[in-house]
């Protein structure tokens, strides 16, 4: 910031609400991690107390490794949230391409009826969704958790992507139509460089709601070798007894993938290659 | 040979007509000019030339042949836009070759045709940077790189200039000029500004509202403008418009005076007034006088003159240098 302009009252408060915001966004996964390390009865006695000699304890993550097969959980909701990802931001940048490119008949219709799926919860058809994949055979295959989080996603994708293409040049566009580039060169080398930050914003978007789902890995796939990493914490979530080690252990394990993709992604946000492009 | 001819060309956005009735040829290496205010239609007669938008009706002949189906890359056109539109993601010397890659040309051509175009704009020592490392004076020069390189028919530019500074606007406008000379290679040019006009075309052709206005070379249309329209239009400062009343004329009817045939005279004149504003160029000096009808008098006086705002002054000027228009625009004497 320019020093001329610099308050710094204003200075001070904005960093002052910003870090207490930062406290008590990240004062959960604290207690989550902290607590994991722990023993049961320390977790109950101090739970905010860091472990300590005494209450330094692996046993949740022993169980949780014993206790079924993480390992193949965790591959499944890495190929499940990635794999939707990827089919989100292609199919949502194409259907916002077209919508924000090309004028044809139907082009307002259409993108209403695209972002309509926003205001109605998927949830709703989940026994249509459920029959479907019984007739299709797609019952406890990771497949099916993908088509659904792809259409669950496309709505807001396409909406959010088509507002960034009308943004896109039309001269550059053009530019590469008269030296003979072809449409899908046009977007995938001309276009989705430029509206990156805004796929990264997509893709932050769908990643958490689709690696933390519980809902549809229960119902469409919750066989021993599709269970997703959410559903298969919850053999530790009992309706009489539930083993907190465990569950703490295997919650702070799941952070860590989606913290990986939240960097490649946000640093993706951050990066703006548009200058220069234009004017 | 004609390099491009349109017949009855128009072109409509769902119910708003844009371009009406274009009837308009371009003669082999021919620099002509498309002029008019913003929003008369000069970019979308421009893109419809180039392919990006179909036409409603009409023709398109490029060198003869007709292209009204021919995607843009085959028509044999290069394009400069206004916003520079370089490829983000390339070097200078990849932005030039990417077209030719297209077409297929071989390895050892490209790289002459490059290596040439970047001579002839001097952009050697930047070839290997990317657009965001240049300056607006030397993206623009890619971008009319990229369009020499493909040694095409005809250019294209839109409104090349309007991005740059004043001092930059000259020497691009001189340097677009000597690559026609050089090329001697058909190029149509749009723009709203008279000065480049008049001084880069072969001929201009005034737009209003999508309908041409007239064609002509610079100075027919200075000399003898169809209509009070291109009469205002080209010339700075631009025509003074009298209603002939003032002058002992029939009503009804305007006359046109441009600024430099006016002097200020000792004797009271054909018309008087009192100075409202005096600018000073250096070179000329223009006085807007107000003469008691509704838009302000533009004299303009060659050399320096000190005239104080307030003073009365008298106004000469010879009849055989006005113009005579009717209520409705239209050239009358
Ligand atoms: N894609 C489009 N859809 C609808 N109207 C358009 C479109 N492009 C241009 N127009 C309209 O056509 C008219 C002429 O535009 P344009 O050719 O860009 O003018 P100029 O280049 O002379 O300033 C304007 O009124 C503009 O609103
Ligand atoms: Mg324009």
């Amino acid at each position: 910031m320019n020093k001329a302009r610099r308050n710094p009252v204003n200075v001070f408060a904005a960093h002052a609400v910003l870090i207490v915001y930062t406290l008590i966004a990240l004062f959960p996964v604290f207690v989550i991690i902290v607590n994991s390390f722990k023993t049961r009865k320390a977790i109950f006695r101090e739970p905010l107390a860091l472990p300590g000699s005494d209450s330094f304890s692996m046993i949740g993550y022993q169980t949780v490794m014993k206790q079924g097969d993480f390992v193949l959980y965790f591959q499944n909701s890495m190929i499940v949230t990635v794999a939707s990802l990827f089919f989100i931001l292609l199919f949502g940048a194409m259907a916002a391409f077209a919508l924000s490119e090309y004028r044809f008949r139907g082009n307002t219709l259409m993108g209403l009826y695209l972002a309509l799926g926003i205001m109605i919860p998927i949830r709703i058809g989940t026994v249509a969704i459920l029959e479907l994949m019984v007739q299709t055979g797609l019952v406890n295959t990771l497949l099916a958790l993908i088509l659904v989080y792809t259409a669950q996603g496309l709505p807001l994708a396409v909406f959010i992507l088509s507002e960034f293409m009308r943004q896109v040049s039309d001269d550059l566009k053009n530019a590469g139509r008269i030296d003979g580039l072809s449409e899908y060169t046009i977007f995938f080398r001309l276009v989705l460089p430029l509206v990156r930050p805004a796929m990264a914003t997509v893709a932050v978007f769908n990643m958490i709601p689709i690696w933390n789902d519980l809902w549809f890995p229960l119902i469409l796939a919750p066989s021993e070798g599709t269970k997703t990493l959410t559903l298969g914490s919850q053999v530790f979530i009992g309706q009489f007894v539930t083993d907190w080690n465990a569950v703490l252990s295997a919650l702070s394990l799941a952070i860590l993938p989606v913290l990986v993709l939240y960097v490649i992604f946000s640093r993706q946000l951050i990066r703006g290659i548009t200058s220069g492009a234009v004017k | 040979m004609t390099a491009l001819s349109l017949t009855n060309l128009n072109k409509s956005f769902g119910p708003v007509k844009v371009l009406k009735d274009i009837d308009l040829t371009v003669e082999d290496g021919e620099f002509v000019v498309f002029v008019g205010p913003s929003g008369c239609g000069k970019s979308t007669l421009l893109r419809v030339i180039a392919g990006l938008e179909d036409a409603t009706s009409g023709d398109i002949e490029i060198g003869g042949s007709n292209v009204n189906t021919t995607p843009p890359a085959k028509r044999g056109i290069a394009m400069v836009f206004q916003s520079y539109a370089l490829y983000p993601h390339l070097n200078v010397r990849d932005n030039m070759a990417l077209a030719l890659k297209q077409e297929g040309q071989t390895k050892a051509e490209i790289e002459k045709r490059v290596a040439e175009a970047s001579r002839m704009l001097s952009l050697e020592p930047y070839l290997d940077r990317r657009p965001s490392e240049l300056s607006g004076g030397q993206r623009q020069r890619v971008a009319i790189g990229r369009a020499v390189v493909r040694e095409p028919k005809l250019f294209l530019f839109d409104e090349p200039l309007s991005n740059l500074d004043a001092a930059l606007r000259m020497n691009t406008r001189l340097e677009i000029a000597k690559l026609h000379r050089q090329l001697a290679a058909s190029m149509i040019y749009v723009t709203h500004d008279q000065t480049e006009a008049m001084t880069l075309a072969d001929r201009i052709v005034v737009l209003r509202d999508g309908r041409v206005e007239q064609v002509g070379t610079p100075m027919e249309l200075y000399n003898n403008p169809a209509n009070r329209f291109v009469a205002e239009f080209l010339g700075a400062p631009s025509m003074n418009f009298v209603p002939s009343e003032k002058l002992g004329g029939p009503a009804g009817e305007d006359v046109g005076i441009r600024p430099e045939h006016v002097q200020i005279v000792e004797t009271a004149g054909r018309l008087s007034g009192t100075v409202i504003h005096v600018e000073q160029l250096g070179g000329d000096t223009n006085v807007i006088v107000d003469i008691g009808s509704e838009a302000p008098f533009t004299v303009r006086l060659f050399g320096q003159y000190a005239v104080e705002p307030g003073t009365e002054v008298h106004l000469g000027f010879e009849d055989a240098k006005t113009y005579r228009f009717g209520s409705d625009g239209t050239r009358l004497g």
